[in-house]
């Protein structure tokens, strides 16, 4: 199952990179398709960001992930670099749960 | 469209080794995430394998975070394919603004599809030849490519030496990830709308729906709004300028 994903992803992906490369530029003149394809990484990488750190199961939970994110926030409000902004979120939330 | 102007016109030795240097260096930069993705993988329960394989096939770190983020949570493993799938619909949109760039028919369009990413549209769209445009998106999508993959090694074997992720965090450092990927796009008004939107009706449907689910209605309800909105966009396709002016064929 989680084989079929990986490969189902694989070529899913490229087939959405080689179609970009060879469909007419004409598409990106639909406004439609522009605003949406600009719109969608924000809403599913929000929605990642909220489940990630708020989804235990199908609860919502408060926890040491939380002190993680808020880490993260300062680690980027900083100008941190992508792998200083993950090592902070992981090892503040570590911490918390050291205490 | 005019005639293509010759490949390697006007590139000089020096233009073209600063444009691979710079590659190189994006390349660098972006191992750096492989390393995170390769340890968030094996502690959502992928195998040293899985999380290679994915690397090589895949190639384009959001959808890969978001397979594995999905995974992470509880969700099953097409879900996560799916919202994987629907990240990747930005790559399409880099094709569509660099086929005219690019200018690649045939098995080098075929080969060089693999290597469209985010870095790689970066480090080639703004370029006013397709001489450099091929040498930026070649340089630094090779560099990325072997980097990433040899990071995603590296991150996932060392992963597993850890032992429990909780331990050290790595469940947290899954929405860091997401937030650092995301950040750079919270600039636009617009875009912090749909941003509160899309958490309000994750979380709001996460004790009613399979996980995984959550993450797709918001992708849905982003492809909604943007499907019915009229209002004039402000955001800004990085080609539109030099295809308005007619600066490239």
């Amino acid at each position: 199952m989680m084989w079929a994903a990986i490969i189902l992803t694989g070529i899913g992906c490229y087939l959405l990179k080689l179609g970009g490369l060879s469909m007419p530029a004409a598409v990106l003149e639909r406004p439609a398709v522009e605003r949406i394809a600009d719109r969608m990484p924000v809403a599913l990488l929000s929605a990642l960001v909220a489940v990630q750190v708020f989804a235990s199961g199908s609860h919502l939970v408060l926890d040491a992930r939380l002190a993680g994110l808020a880490a993260a926030v300062l680690a980027l409000l900083l100008r941190a670099p992508f792998l200083v902004v993950v090592l902070v979120a992981a090892l503040t939330a570590a911490l918390i749960r050291l205490l | 469209m005019t005639a293509a102007r010759p490949p390697e016109a006007g590139l000089g030795r020096d233009e073209r080794h600063a444009i691979i240097r710079d590659g190189i260096a994006v390349g660098l930069a972006t191992g750096a995430y492989g390393i995170s993705f390769g340890a968030i993988s094996v502690a959502a329960g992928l195998t040293v394998s899985q999380t290679c394989v994915m690397s090589l096939l895949v190639f384009t770190g959001a959808s890969q975070f978001a397979l594995v983020g999905v995974i992470a949570s509880g969700g099953t493993p097409f879900s996560g394919a799916v919202t994987a799938l629907l990240l990747g619909t930005r790559n399409t949109l880099y094709g569509l603004r660099l086929a005219p760039l690019l200018q690649w028919r045939g098995w080098r369009r075929v080969v060089s599809a693999q290597l469209l990413m985010d870095e790689s549209t970066a480090m080639s769209v703004n370029r006013s030849t397709s001489a450099a445009a091929r040498v930026g998106f070649l340089s630094t999508g090779l560099a990325v490519f072997a980097l990433w993959n040899l990071a995603t090694l590296g991150g996932a074997v060392g992963g597993k030496a850890l032992g429990d992720p909780r331990t050290y965090g790595l469940d947290a450092a899954v929405g860091g990830a997401f937030l650092a990927l995301l950040w750079p796009r919270l600039s636009d008004r617009r875009n912090q709308l749909v941003a509160i939107l899309a958490v309000a009706l994750a979380l709001s449907v996460v004790p009613v729906t399979a996980a995984g689910v959550p993450v797709l209605a918001a992708g849905l309800v982003a492809a909604l709004i943007g499907a019915i909105a009229r209002s004039p966009d402000p955001t800004e396709i990085p080609s539109r300028d030099q295809r308005d002016s007619g600066e490239h064929p």
